[in-house]
């Protein structure tokens, strides 16, 4: 997940396609994987690099809400569940990054895309943690809506990406069944927890919606994705298939969602719910999100302190590649020693 | 709240009447030692320099938060009060800690917190190989070899970073020397020992201090030497106190922060 508004070039008929292009497009349709070096459109290329790097980006922007409260965790086993989720969410960021790479992008390239603006991440991670409750909700809703996308994509067509997605999902489940484990101690437990619960759904339920992205009938970049198995579910489908599946837990939890027009619809066998405020989300995506300044003031701030860190270690690495050739010249030549 | 686990190994140094105070006092500085600095180390949680690095400190602070719940747990079964780990944790304030002076210190860069980490290592490392080969206390041999195990992993790491930013350019090298000159005043709590340390070797649960002091002396300077980083004196001044819950001030702060939500809402099950 956490790839929203990917722009990509518009469908191209097949008529319009070179030779290669057509071969390419038949591999992806036969559901060969892609791997590095094969021959790929232009537009697949970038096009993939814009959503693995936005993905990537999520995750360790990600960090930074639920980093929140590993300070504030309420007992040591929670401390050590929240740290140990936090830390894989970083190793998801470590792969994705691995597997742009494998496109012709370093990571410091996309760090500065990030830094500068000109990459986005996911509009969720814009909004804040304020009670312990909200890692439950995190890990119950946004995990549990990144999952949903998630999962289809381990069969995309890029051989890097699909890989590093498999990884990612088993982790993802372990997430999500720690925020839901989270979400039972408080809805179950006092009043004052019971009360932080719900706060925590209100707050989240509309913007995990938005995690999906805008609906289908505006959403202009996708057919072009879906026909190179990038994106596999259209937005509705998934945000459809979300509500479906959460409805249920929520109500276990005895907790409410916060929709009047959430209902039951026989027909479609669904849920029909309310769209979230689009133009919330877009002012979001524009940086006008509550914590849009900050997750980036911390990100910006973590990278330019570390450079002497950084400088640091590449420092020694060339000296000591230095000493080693050094010494080993100095083998070569018995004259010498 | 903690009972006896019924597949404990046996081990009558836990019963011990005359020694339970002085026992139970020395696991609280164990475990507080891994509970402030797990802490400490895990404020750099989405604020590290490099993303390796952010997920090698997590990893680290999360063993330490490990250590500190088999630490604290043996520390409330000593204690025989019905606390367990999670309330000696969460529910004494700072005159009851018994944390070194060092790692409550803050952050400050990464070459504090990595030096720091390195001082410490060097010393947790020792004394935990010394408790798992020697001590009189199968419990505490069973938590200091498994603890051992990850602390192996932390001292090669942070002495590796020591010798690469000391060695590396001249502001990772003077970064690196600052952080030593600030730290070194508060490795000498490590090797002080008091009435509870002497209690501890002579009931042969933990070391002679002095012991590990010559031996950490060594092992710290031959990386230092490598960093190409000035060792100071070590016969210079040494702030005490810790161990006996006199405190710096920043242990207030951190545990107003630990236990907040403990002290709001007493008695919740989280």
């Amino acid at each position: 997940m956490y790839a929203q508004l990917v722009k990509s070039d518009g469908l191209k008929a097949r008529e319009d396609m070179s030779a290669e292009e057509r071969a390419f497009q038949d591999r992806v349709d036969n559901g060969e994987k892609i791997e590095p070096k094969d021959w790929m459109p232009e537009g697949y290329r970038k096009t993939l690099i814009r959503q693995i790097g936005q993905h990537a980006h999520s995750e360790i922007v990600g960090q930074l809400p639920e980093g929140n409260w590993i300070t504030r965790a309420p007992s040591l086993e929670r401390k050590a569940i929240l740290l140990a989720k936090v830390q894989d969410e970083a190793g998801h960021g470590l792969y994705l990054y691995s597997a742009a790479e494998t496109l012709g992008v370093s990571r410091d390239e996309l760090l500065e895309k990030l830094h500068s603006g000109k990459m986005k991440y996911s509009s969720i991670f814009n909004y804040p943690t304020l009670n312990w409750a909200d890692i439950g909700a995190v890990g119950w809703l946004v995990d549990g809506a990144a999952i949903m996308n998630q999962v289809p994509l381990q069969r995309t067509s890029y051989g890097p990406y699909s890989r590093a997605m498999i990884r990612i999902c088993k982790e993802e489940s372990f997430h999500q069944r720690q925020g839901y484990s989270i979400m039972m101690k408080m809805a179950f437990g006092t009043l004052e927890q019971k009360e932080m619960a719900q706060d925590a759904l209100n707050r989240f339920w509309f913007p995990s919606l938005m995690m999906f992205g805008p609906s289908d009938k505006d959403s202009v970049h996708s057919a072009q994705s879906m026909a190179w198995k990038i994106k596999i579910n259209t937005n509705d489908e998934l945000r459809q298939k979300f509500v479906n599946e959460t409805v249920p837990q929520a109500e276990y939890l005895g907790l409410t969602i916060p929709d009047e027009k959430l209902a039951w619809n026989e027909d479609k066998q669904g849920y029909d719910f309310s769209e979230p405020d689009w133009a919330e989300f877009f002012e979001v995506i524009k940086g006008n999100g509550p914590c849009n300044r900050e997750r980036m003031e911390a990100r910006v701030k973590a990278w330019d302190e570390g450079e002497w860190f950084r400088d640091g270690l590449n420092a020694y690495a060339e000296k000591a590649a230095d000493r080693r050739k050094a010494a080993a010249t100095a083998a070569e030549k018995p004259g010498y020693r | 709240m903690s009972e006896m686990p019924t597949n404990a190994t046996a081990d009558a140094a836990v019963t011990d009447q005359a020694l339970q105070p002085a026992f139970f006092d020395w696991l609280c500085r164990m475990g507080d030692n891994a509970l402030v600095l797990g802490h400490r180390t895990s404020e750099w949680c989405g604020h590290g320099p490099v993303l390796e690095e952010d997920i090698a400190l997590a990893n680290t602070a999360l063993d330490l938060i490990g250590h500190t719940q088999m630490w604290l747990g043996l520390a409330g079964e000593v204690e025989g009060k019905g606390r367990d780990a999670d309330a000696l944790a969460y529910l004494r304030d700072a005159m009851k800690f018994r944390n070194f002076l060092l790692v409550e210190l803050p952050r400050g860069d990464m070459a504090v917190t990595m030096m720091r980490e390195f001082l410490f290592d060097a010393y947790h490392h020792l004394l935990l190989a010394w408790l798992s080969e020697n001590s009189s206390s199968p419990r505490v041999s069973e938590i200091a070899a498994k603890a051992l195990k990850e602390v192996s992993y932390h001292l090669d790491r942070a002495s590796d970073i020591v010798v690469r930013l000391g060695d590396g350019t001249a502001e990772s090298h003077r970064r690196m020397q600052d952080a030593l000159d600030l730290l070194w005043p508060y490795t000498g709590e490590m090797f002080t020992s008091d009435e509870v340390d002497r209690a501890m070797v002579t009931a042969g649960i933990a070391p002679d201090l002095e012991m590990l002091r010559s031996k950490w002396e060594a092992s710290v300077r031959d990386i230092l030497e490598e960093a190409t980083l000035k060792a100071p004196d070590p016969g210079g001044y040494a702030h005490l106190g810790g161990k006996q819950g006199r405190h710096t001030e920043h242990l207030g702060y951190i545990l107003a922060e630990m236990q907040f939500l403990q002290r709001a809402y007493p008695g919740a099950s989280w």
